[in-house]
């Protein structure tokens, strides 16, 4: 019988089908594209959308 | 280009610190407690000058020192400390070696430039004094731009060297599957960096332009729109680091593991994705902006982030309760709280950072993100008391806590002053305490901020404050002055320690060359408690805890309800 003390190699791990969220989470571009695009678009170019479209006084 | 794979690992921890990346590490600590050294005079001064009893500084002398203070603490201190935690949680935690070191190299010299010019034109030129915010047009001197330029490139390059290495443990496979949940923090941290930065270069760059004469003018209202995207997600970093740090100290201290690893980095997503929205509740009251944009970002996307330093406020209590009860600190509600490790400045300063920003620093950003409540605040001394209960009692706090993990670890060196360093967390936190309450308080009682004279006096149109407000006034100086005292223990602890302090000899002592693939796993308690992925096993109920989160919800509503009554007796309705 196997040791159970006797530390497992990663080879040997039996794979399992990861969760979208855990790949989501795992991949830190994902994560930079995601937190770089939201706040630009709802904060930067919205904010600036709004300001641009104030007529200018005559 | 041969690479660089020397190793050496710490006897104490276990933890493996690449030799370029610890270097790394290391000058920018120091360069963080330098701008904190600087930093903290000049809150000294801004202090006496405050409290209107002394009243020290001229006005031209207290604008400077106040532009000079919020650039060295809001900006250099504390992100050259974060640069120095991306590194550790990148390179050190993943046990593998930091990307291009001799960039990294460029960019803290970036950073340690951009500094000095940036000092050089507030404290030297004497031309700058426009605050942290140098809202357009009010101008200054193109090195005050170009130094935060600088700096700002120089900290770009420090996150996506994080990024780089996060790939390199990847790809060398020095860890398999999820980062550690420290780590997790740190890349939430660098994610909004890189927002933050770019921002701040969008609106900086051609406000130095306009500093040299190359572009005709700035638009105000654009300008304080982008700038926010830069100034308020810039302490949204530190929130981020923050929050991974107090994660670090339970699992060094106590070695808590999170009660859900899922939970914890579900609320690090939320704050990737909605805390830079925060920044429109500076622009509540901004005309040109429409109250869809103004509402969608703060009243409801700024909540969603609220809501994820809730689950972390509740999850760092619950975990270290958790790792105490383990350890057969059952009785009662309290016995895990009672026995915890509080003779060590690791896990006070931790444990006060969590309290303050809690109670002191969320609730009050709560109140100033709601677009009705803020009106009765904006631009008053509760907005500084607002962020000093964040960025100084939370965010600087928990960079004082850690620093006593790092001295040994890192720098090799024994902790200088024991009994010192036991009470500086107790005096700082005490001191920042009152001195954020009573600035609120005063800010409620509508004592505008920023201004060197808030008594008016002299002026047609004088205002007479009630007397609470003086007394607010004279409160939060004294605290102020605690708090210093507490800045001054710690500088001497940490300086001295590192500079003068009694070397830790380990025998046989050696950097090793470390093989490229799998690193073997860290087996030290410290450092596998660090770099360990996946929640506590058998969670044990946190009732304590539990009752921890009852007296914060109360005191939050009880808070929110009493500002709208306010609010109600501000316009009352007939």
């Amino acid at each position: 019988m196997a040791d159970k003390n006797q530390p497992i190699a990663y080879e040997e791990i039996p794979e399992e089908p990861v969760p979208f969220m855990q790949q989501l989470m795992d991949n830190p571009w994902a994560l930079l594209f995601l937190g770089v695009v939201i706040p630009t678009v709802l904060y930067l170019i919205w904010g600036v959308m709004e300001i641009v479209s104030i007529p200018v006084a005559p | 280009m041969a690479v660089n794979r020397m190793f050496r690992t710490c006897p104490a921890s276990g933890l493996k610190f690449h030799q370029p990346a610890e270097a790394l590490i290391r000058w920018n600590a120091v360069a963080a407690v330098v701008s904190l050294l600087v930093g903290g005079i000049l809150a000294l001064l801004i202090v006496l000058t405050r409290w209107q009893a002394v009243h020290l500084l001229s006005p031209d002398v207290f604008y400077m020192v106040l532009t000079a203070h919020g650039l060295d603490m809001l900006v250099f201190w504390i992100i050259f400390f974060e640069i120095a935690v991306l590194y550790f949680a990148g390179s050190t935690l993943l046990g593998c070696r930091i990307a291009a070191p001799r960039v990294a190299w460029a960019g803290f010299w970036l950073m340690v430039i951009g500094a000095l010019m940036n000092n050089y034109a507030v404290l030297v030129r004497e031309d700058s004094s426009v605050m942290f915010t140098s809202y357009a047009p009010m101008g200054a001197h193109w090195s005050f731009y170009l130094g935060l330029i600088l700096f700002a490139v120089g900290a770009l390059i420090g996150c996506f060297i994080f990024f780089a290495t996060l790939s390199i443990g990847k790809a060398e496979r020095t860890y398999v599957g999820s980062v550690p949940v420290v780590t997790f923090g740190a890349v939430t941290a660098a994610v909004i960096a890189v927002f933050t930065i770019a921002s701040g270069a969008i609106i900086l760059i051609p406000t130095f332009l306009w500093s040299i004469g190359l572009v005709p003018s700035i638009d105000s209202l654009m300008y304080r729109q982008i700038w926010w995207a830069f100034g308020h997600s810039s302490q949204q970093i530190n929130v981020s680091a923050h929050v991974a740090v107090w994660y670090a100290v339970a699992a060094i201290v106590v070695g808590a593991k999170p009660m859900s690893e899922k939970v914890s980095r579900t609320a690090f997503l939320l704050y990737i994705l909605f805390i830079c929205l925060a920044s429109a509740h500076h622009l509540l009251v901004d005309p040109g902006l429409t109250s869809s944009w103004k509402i969608l970002n703060t009243s409801y996307f700024l909540y969603l982030a609220v809501l994820a330093s809730m689950v972390h406020g509740l999850t760092v209590p619950g975990a270290i309760e958790c790792a105490q009860r383990a350890k057969g600190f059952n009785k009662g509600l309290f016995e895990w709280l009672r026995k915890a490790p509080w003779g060590n400045p690791a896990f006070s300063g931790m444990f006060l950072s969590l309290i303050g920003f809690g109670f002191l620093g969320g609730i009050s950003g709560v109140i100033l993100g709601t677009e009705q409540l803020n009106i009765i605040m904006h631009n008053t001394l509760y907005v500084p008391g607002h962020f000093h209960a964040t960025v100084v009692l939370g965010t600087t706090l928990a960079f004082m806590a850690i620093t006593y993990f790092l001295i040994p670890v890192l720098f090799r060196r024994e902790l200088a002053f024991p009994t010192m360093a036991k009470w500086q967390p107790y005096v700082f936190a005490l001191g920042m305490a009152v001195f954020t309450l009573f600035m609120m308080g005063a800010g409620t009682l509508g004592v505008p901020r920023r201004h060197w004279d808030v008594s008016f006096s002299g002026n047609p149109l004088g205002f007479e404050f009630p007397g609470t407000a003086w007394l607010m006034i004279a409160l939060f100086g004294i605290g102020g002055l605690l708090a210093v005292v507490g800045g001054i223990m710690y500088l001497l602890v940490t300086v001295y320690s590192v500079f003068l302090g009694k070397r830790i000899q380990t025998p046989g002592f050696a950097h090793v060359t470390a093989r490229s693939g799998a690193a073997a796993p860290v087996t030290a308690p410290v450092g596998a408690a660090l770099t360990g992925t996946g929640s506590v096993a058998h969670p044990q109920a946190a009732s304590g805890t539990f009752v921890l989160a009852m007296v914060f919800f109360v005191s939050f509503v009880l808070y929110y309800f009493i500002n709208w009554k306010y609010l109600s007796t501000v316009w009352p309705l007939k």
